[in-house]
């Protein structure tokens, strides 16, 4: 049991909740979770095209998946919202297409490693996940548009093109144009 | 080595919404094992998707949703922190790295080639989700893939030994983009067998004798 009042409302609580399961199985802290998670997995999948049935279904899938992985879940290199995206998106994927999203492995041997980071360039994930939400208000609507159509609303380059009645190239351009700057802010080359 | 000729921005964004076809995933996420820049490209397309479900307005869970994930705790005991490692050689760097490798059922010593026509050997992978088809192409040393065109873009993905397109070198990692209007000719580099990863939209179109005899073959 924690002194702390359980909420997911900040990064920094959900971290801690996260903890809480890996570390001790805490049911309080996964309830917490849920209650924050559940509502928000649901509306993803609700955006994605699922009926409410479903949508409800997958989200509960999903909160169990973090239950059951929660020891892999590793605050140095996922806030939890990304960490938990992640698994949402994966499980719809895999239901839909019955198959596995092909996905790297972090312990492949044939991974090559990354160059040493030196420490003081290392962001905090949950410093990270601010800067995003920042810099992802900071962008213009044409560019806000096409990356929650993409992201949010299943749709392929081609049928946002269809929709906005603009040339793909313009949607590729302005999906480059929205992720430069997000990786901009958080102090990133670009490819 | 370095790699030269990256994954395209917006296909990895593609990638981490969720959007991208399964051949070209497994393209992709095969160059993200050999490119840490690509890497933590795609790591902030997750971020972006973190920051959504963050920021979206939350739908309304159903009454004994939790009550029936509560009580279904029980039975999902939690997994332990280490995943095993796919086998392989002892101290060897694989040839195909993962998940590559998990979809052919080993490293490139277990393949079972098909002959496509001289120097031209292939392995298809596609799978049953439909979309662009993906697969293991190997040219032999100095030998080239015939002219071709595409009725559709095609990527290829350099695993072992190199090949050379108008005026360009690709190396492990490399990526080679080709859109529909593109017709090329890629020629492995002399010695070693040149072995890659290709997904193609659509058929390919050959324009000599030898392809036109081999598209049979390729089943296109």
């Amino acid at each position: 049991m924690t002194q702390r009042t359980l909420s997911a409302e900040t990064a920094e609580d959900a971290t801690h909740l996260m903890t809480q399961i890996a570390v001790h199985q805490d049911r309080d802290a996964f309830e917490a979770l849920f209650r924050h998670y559940a509502p928000r997995v649901k509306a993803y999948m609700l955006k994605l095209g699922s009926d409410g049935a479903l949508a409800d279904e997958l989200a509960q899938e999903t909160l169990l998946m973090v239950w059951r992985k929660a020891a892999q879940f590793d605050r140095a290199k996922a806030s939890p919202s990304t960490w938990i995206f992640t698994i949402a998106r994966n499980l719809r994927i895999d239901v839909f297409r019955k198959n596995n999203r092909p996905e790297l492995d972090p312990n492949d041997p044939a991974l090559v490693p990354d160059a040493e980071e030196p420490a003081d360039e290392q962001m905090d994930r949950v410093q990270r996940a601010k800067l995003i939400r920042a810099a992802m208000k900071s962008l213009n609507e044409e560019q806000a548009e096409v990356i929650r159509l993409s992201f949010f609303e299943d749709k392929s380059h081609s049928v946002i093109a269809e929709e906005l009645d603009l040339p793909l190239g313009t949607v590729k351009s302005r999906l480059r144009l929205a992720f430069g700057r997000i990786r901009k802010e958080l102090g990133e080359d670009v490819l | 080595m370095t790699i030269k000729y990256h994954v395209l921005e917006e296909t990895l964004l593609a990638y981490a919404a969720g959007e991208l076809d399964n051949a070209s995933s497994l393209l992709v996420a095969t160059h993200l094992a050999l490119c840490p820049k690509c890497r933590r490209a795609a790591e902030i397309g997750d971020e972006i998707g973190g920051a959504l479900i963050e920021t979206v307005a939350p739908a309304t869970m159903g009454s004994a949703a939790l009550d029936s994930v509560m009580a279904r705790l029980e039975e999902f005991a939690l997994e332990g922190s280490i995943k095993p490692v796919a086998a392989t050689k002892r101290g060897a760097t694989p040839v195909l790295p993962e998940p590559l490798r998990s979809r052919v059922g080993g490293d490139v010593d277990v393949l079972r080639w098909r002959r496509l026509g001289p120097g031209l050997q292939q392995i298809r992978l596609d799978d049953k989700s439909g979309g662009p088809s993906v697969r293991l192409l190997k040219i032999a040393g100095g030998r080239s893939v015939p002219e071709h065109g595409h009725a559709g873009a095609e990527m290829t993905m350099v695993l072992a030994g190199g090949f050379h397109d108008a005026g360009r070198s690709f190396g492990r990692g490399d990526i080679e983009w080709a859109n529909a209007d593109v017709v090329h000719q890629p020629v492995a580099d002399e010695g070693e067998d040149c072995i890659c990863l290709t997904v193609t939209d659509g058929p390919l179109k050959f324009f000599d004798v030898i392809g036109r005899l081999a598209q049979p073959f390729v089943g296109i």
